[in-house]
Order: structure tokens, then sequence, then C-alpha cells
């Protein structure tokens, strides 16, 4: 459903993308992973169109994105940031409802928004709260609730667990497989937190200098001699 | 170096600068396929309504102080009486757009690029991007009508409450009665003086809010960055309004 080929991309002197290609199907989930500065998020930015690519294609549907078609992509994806990136100006409600509510009346979106809220584990009583008064796993709920509000084809999850401690990182993971499984959504998480791979991914793929060092099930992974290295680092006691 | 390849160099990047800026402007303000009504009644709010506080103390006590200054300057040469004409064509004319646009441009160009900065910095930019919204038309489209429409409006209010701060010190401690205060103010204001005061407000609220979008655009990373695109508004915003002040007094006046 998802593609890339050869992308590529330097900052000055430094390559960060050397040629990645990858494969997402519909309603698979692929788990992204690397150590730091691998240039795991410069990945997930360059196909979401954030950043531009140097050379390489970005397929939707086995067609590649040119601007008409990335306009459709992204009306049919939801995102949650690696910081929630929730609206600092916007009440929870309105953020989950933000794309909503350019084309809903504001009690219909409001009532799906908080729907949504009720999916992640949020009561209505924290619809009228603004970003500041959450705690960092309030706000990653939201961003969740966010990212699903449109119910998209496509999630992307940027380093959905970090900065939480292990047992609501856990929970999170449980709630992203939950609602991956729930609505059969493609979904594709940049994460290096190997409980996240475990409980949210079908697939992984290790990111090492620039290129897809290894791709394969997540079943698979202690066999990998490529990941040997990146476990070791990522499992130690 | 060569001196002549260092000043063909900064005139290069001055060139760009002037270029870039002016797109992104023309962008900013013409950007109106989906314009955003909610956001743009907010920064009326915050740009024209939460300003008017400190631009009507600013007017109050500049056009108080202007009548000190007139009738104590005045009187060397027995000109005392030109302060209600002065005060008023001082205030609408000249420093009620400049000191309402610095006033402006302290409150605001750095709260606009403090914001913007921060969304930046947090993601929230591209957060937006993901969620089908065009940052430009959501956050710089309306802060730029909104500074274009409000500052004039400022400025006006200003300029009436700047005049009341010359009346008060006039009648209060110059001798003037109230009405030859007011008759003197109003007998030598033409309404171009008027008017040239509000347009410049416009050119004005234009910069405040430009310099302001286009410093949060392009802040750098982490707190460091955003307090720089902070103080960068503020500066480029302040030197603008002082340059623009000049280029429009001569083409109004001369």
């Amino acid at each position: 459903m998802i593609e890339t080929r050869g992308l590529q991309k330097s900052f000055g002197a430094k390559r960060v993308l050397d040629g990645v290609s990858l494969r997402v199907g519909q309603g698979e989930s692929l788990c992204v992973i690397g150590q730091s500065g691998t240039g795991k998020s410069v990945l997930l930015k360059c196909i979401l169109g954030l950043v531009g690519t140097d050379a390489g294609q970005v397929l939707w549907q086995d067609q590649p994105l040119t601007p008409t078609r990335r306009r459709a992509f992204m009306a049919r994806f939801g995102m949650l940031f690696q910081s929630a990136a929730l609206f600092d100006s916007l009440s929870v409600w309105q953020n989950v409802a933000f794309r909503l509510r350019q084309r809903l009346p504001d009690a219909e979106a409001r009532a799906i928004a908080i729907d949504k809220l009720a999916r992640v584990g949020l009561g209505p009583e924290t619809a009228d709260l603004m970003p500041a008064e959450l705690s960092g796993g309030m706000a990653k709920r939201a961003g969740l609730a966010r990212a699903i509000a449109d119910d998209p084809a496509v999630i992307f999850f940027d380093e959905p667990t970090t900065g939480l401690d292990p047992i609501r990182a856990r929970r999170i993971n449980q709630l992203i497989r939950g609602i991956v499984t729930e609505t059969g959504a493609t979904a594709i998480t940049i994460t290096h937190d190997m409980g996240s791979v475990r409980a949210i991914g079908d697939r992984v793929a290790l990111l090492q200098d620039g290129r897809i060092a290894w791709d394969g099930p997540v079943a698979a992974m202690a066999e990998a001699e490529p990941l040997r290295g990146f476990l070791g680092l990522t499992e130690q006691p | 170096m060569n001196p002549v390849r260092l000043t063909g160099r900064a005139a290069l990047r001055l060139t760009r600068g002037i270029g870039a800026v002016t797109l992104f402007t023309a962008q900013g303000l013409f950007g109106l396929r989906s314009f955003y009504l909610r956001a743009f009644v907010t920064q009326l709010l915050q740009i024209g309504w939460l300003s008017l506080p400190v631009v009507g103390l600013t007017a109050l006590f500049t056009g108080a102080a202007l009548a000190l200054q007139i009738h104590s300057g005045g009187a060397r040469f027995q000109a005392g009486d030109v302060v209600p004409a002065i005060v008023a064509i001082g205030m609408v004319r000249e420093l009620g757009p400049v000191l309402g646009g610095l006033m402006v441009a302290a409150r605001v160009a750095s709260s606009i690029a403090a914001e913007i900065g921060t969304m930046k910095v947090t993601e929230q930019i591209d957060a937006l991007v993901t969620l089908s919204t065009d940052p430009m038309r959501w956050l710089v489209t309306p802060r730029l009508w909104a500074g274009l429409l409000t500052v004039p409006l400022l400025v006006g209010v200003g300029d009436v409450i700047g005049i009341m701060g010359g009346w008060l010190v006039g009648t209060q401690s110059l001798g003037f009665t109230s009405a030859a205060y007011l008759s003197n103010s109003w007998a030598y204001l033409e309404s171009w003086d008027v008017l040239s005061g509000l347009i410049k407000g416009a050119a004005f609220g234009l910069i405040v809010a430009v310099s302001g979008c286009w410093f949060g655009m392009r802040s750098g990373r982490g707190a460091e960055g955003v307090g720089r695109a902070t103080k960068s508004a503020v500066v480029a915003a302040a030197v603008g309004i002082l340059a623009a002040n000049f280029l429009l007094t001569g083409a109004f006046f001369q």
C-alpha cells in the first residue's frame, strides 16, 4: 500500500538516507528501528512530505505521490508525533476534532472527539482541558485520539513511547495495537523501543547507515544476525 | 577577502532577503483560498484589542509630555499658544503611528514569533501539515490581515487619547480653557494629517505581523532558537517601522 523506492536524503555532507526501499501492505504494521541519529524520523518525514527527498520515490497504492495525490493521501492518514504536538491554543477536543471541524458543525465534531477520547481511555472531563494541563501520558493519548479521529487508512507513529514510564509505555503500546487491529489500518511506527516493536509490529525493518539492513517478521528478530548488535544495545539489563 | 566581493555578497544576500520576505508577505496576504475566520477573529483580539491599553497609555503620556515641551519651548519666542495645534498635528502625523507601532512591535511581534517558533520546535507546524492544513493559511494569513487592519484603528484611538493627554495638561497646568484648547486642536488639523497617520499605522501593523511570522517560521531549534527568533522579530519590526516612517513621511509630505 505504501512503498519507498531508493529514498535518498542528505543534510550538507551527511547522507542520512542512502537508498531506502520499503513496502508496507494493506493492514500491515511495520516498525522501523535503528539507533538514535540513523534517520528514522527523517524517513518518516520524507514519506509524509514534511522533508523533501534528494532522490527516490514514495508510492501509495502503487502510484507515485504527485502533489495532487499527496493531498488525497494526507486526508487518509493520521499521525502520532513523538511529543504529541497538540496545539497549545486549542482545547483537547478542538485538537482531536481539528480536521473534522473543517467540514462538520462543532457539536458533531465535539461528539466524535469525545468518542475518540474514550477510545484511548480519556474521559469527557478531559475534553475542555488545555494541552498544558495534561500529563505526558494523557497528551500521548490525546495525540493518538487526534490521529484516529478521521478514521485514517494509514497511521504513523513517531517514537510513541518516548518520555513515558514503562507502565504508561505498555499501556500506549496496547492501545496502538488494539486500534490498529480494530480499524484494520496500515501502521508505520518509528521506534527504538523493542517493547513497542513486539506489541505493535507484524514486521520490523532495521535502518542502519542510511539503508535497510534487515527486514522481516517480528517473530524472526531473535535469529536475525544484523539485529543482534541493535538488540544487545537496547535490551541490556 | 576582496572588499568588492564582500560588498557584492552582502548586496546579493540583502536582495535575496528582501525578495524572500516580499514573497512571504504576498503569500501570506493573498493565500485566501481557505480563510480561517476563527483564527482571524482570535488575532483581531490578540493584536488589536489586547494592545489597546499599552497603546492608549503610551499615547496619553506622550500627548501630555508633548504639550509640556511645546509650551516650554514655544514660550522662548512667545508661541505658547500653539500647543493644541502642534500636539494634535504631532500626534496624528508622527507620534501616534510611530510610538503606537513600536509598542505593538514590542508586544505583538515578540508574541507572534515566540508562539510560532515554539509551534515549530514542538512539531505543531508539522502536525498542521499532517492534518491537511497549510501553516501559511492557518498561522500567517490571519495574523497579517489582523495586523494590517487593527493597527490603524489602534493608531486612531491613540491619536484621540494623545490629544486628550495634551488637553489634560493644557487645561490643568498651562492655563488653557477646555473649549479654546479643543477648538485650536481641530482648527489646524487637516483630514490628510489623520489619514496619513492611519496609512502609516496599516503599514506598521503589516511590518509587525510579517516580522513576527517570518522569524517565528524560521526559528531555530530549542529554547535558544525561539529566543533568537523573538529578539530578531522585535528588532526587525522596530527598525522596519522607523525606516518605513521615514519613507512614508517623505512620500506624503515632501
